[in-house]
């Protein structure tokens, strides 16, 4: 089973890079582009059957390490 | 006062941080490698600074799941004293020794030089040695050194005597300006900027000095 993991910060939380970014973009011409937030995407192969068990072993991971819950918030994707 | 120096795969203040403990207990510090599930019998344990596991995923988030890191934590759970100094300041808020986290600088940039810092609080075995108020001058040298807590954390620490150092001129975004916090039980200290490289008149200046005196003091 394949799952992806993305990881980003809580809202309200200073995104530097994310500024930055849109400072680039907004340079560049694309001057529709407002707030940009920057997270992370994690690819996971599972030797896992079961979605629900999957989830939930997911759910640890991101508790455990993936994710700093105190700044970042994650969402689990099975695929 | 017998201390020991944690030394993960890329620390690079490890050494800076025994050298200083030699010149200012006249003890050498026990090297105790990640991979070791046992400290030694010491008072104080450094994480130093560095570039843990090449700050891969968050800096310090694969450094707290090293074997010796339990050690770590359960040496604090006795009271033993622990300093963690900039990427060992990030290994203590990811592992949950301290709270809140720290980001990217709010500049982006990786910030080198020396910064003025007012130390906030004498109350502790880490800063006794201080005068409440007093300048001191420690290099800072950090890409994520960024202070984030929310309000509430950051009220508590400070309602509890827990911001030791703040910046004078804030060169990261830090909330609050804050360099420095300290644990509720008041034996683990956190800061981003380096005590250890300002012992030596010869290497920068000697500020740093009063924070290993204060250790010997409250821990020999």
């Amino acid at each position: 089973m394949k799952a992806r993991v993305f990881v980003t910060l809580k809202n309200g939380v200073l995104d530097p890079q994310g500024k930055a970014i849109g400072h680039a973009l907004n340079g560049l011409g694309f001057g529709a582009v407002g707030e940009v937030r920057q997270g992370k995407v994690i690819d996971l192969d599972l030797a896992e059957t079961d979605a629900a068990k999957a989830k939930l072993s997911l759910k640890e991971m991101c508790e455990k390490l993936l994710a700093n819950t105190v700044i970042e918030k994650y969402e689990i994707e099975i695929r | 006062m017998k201390s020991a120096v944690i030394v993960f795969p890329a620390s690079n203040c490890d050494r800076d941080a025994a050298t200083a403990l030699e010149e200012m207990t006249g003890q050498k510090a026990a090297m105790v490698w990640h991979q070791d599930s046992e400290l030694p019998e010491v008072d104080l344990v450094v994480l130093p600074g560095g570039f843990s596991y090449g700050d891969y995923l968050r800096c310090g988030a694969m450094a707290n799941q090293s074997a010796v890191m339990k050690a770590v934590k359960a040496h604090a759970q006795r009271g033993g004293a622990v300093l963690g100094i900039c990427n060992g300041f990030q290994v203590l808020t990811e592992s949950g020794l301290l709270p809140g986290a720290l980001m990217r600088n709010a500049g982006l940039k990786f910030v080198c030089k020396p910064v003025t810092l007012s130390v906030e609080e004498t109350q502790s075995a880490f800063t006794r040695k201080y005068d409440k108020g007093q300048n001191v001058s420690f290099p800072v040298a950090h890409g994520e050194g960024n202070y984030y807590a929310d309000d509430e954390t950051l009220n508590r620490l400070e309602g509890e005597g827990r911001v030791m150092f703040r910046y004078r001129d804030n060169p990261n975004g830090s909330a609050r300006d804050i360099a420095g916090i300290l644990n509720e039980k008041r034996n683990v200290l956190g800061l981003m900027p380096h005590p250890e490289r300002v012992v030596d008149p010869l290497t920068g200046g000697t500020d740093g000095r009063a924070l290993f005196q204060s250790l010997i003091e409250a821990l020999s």
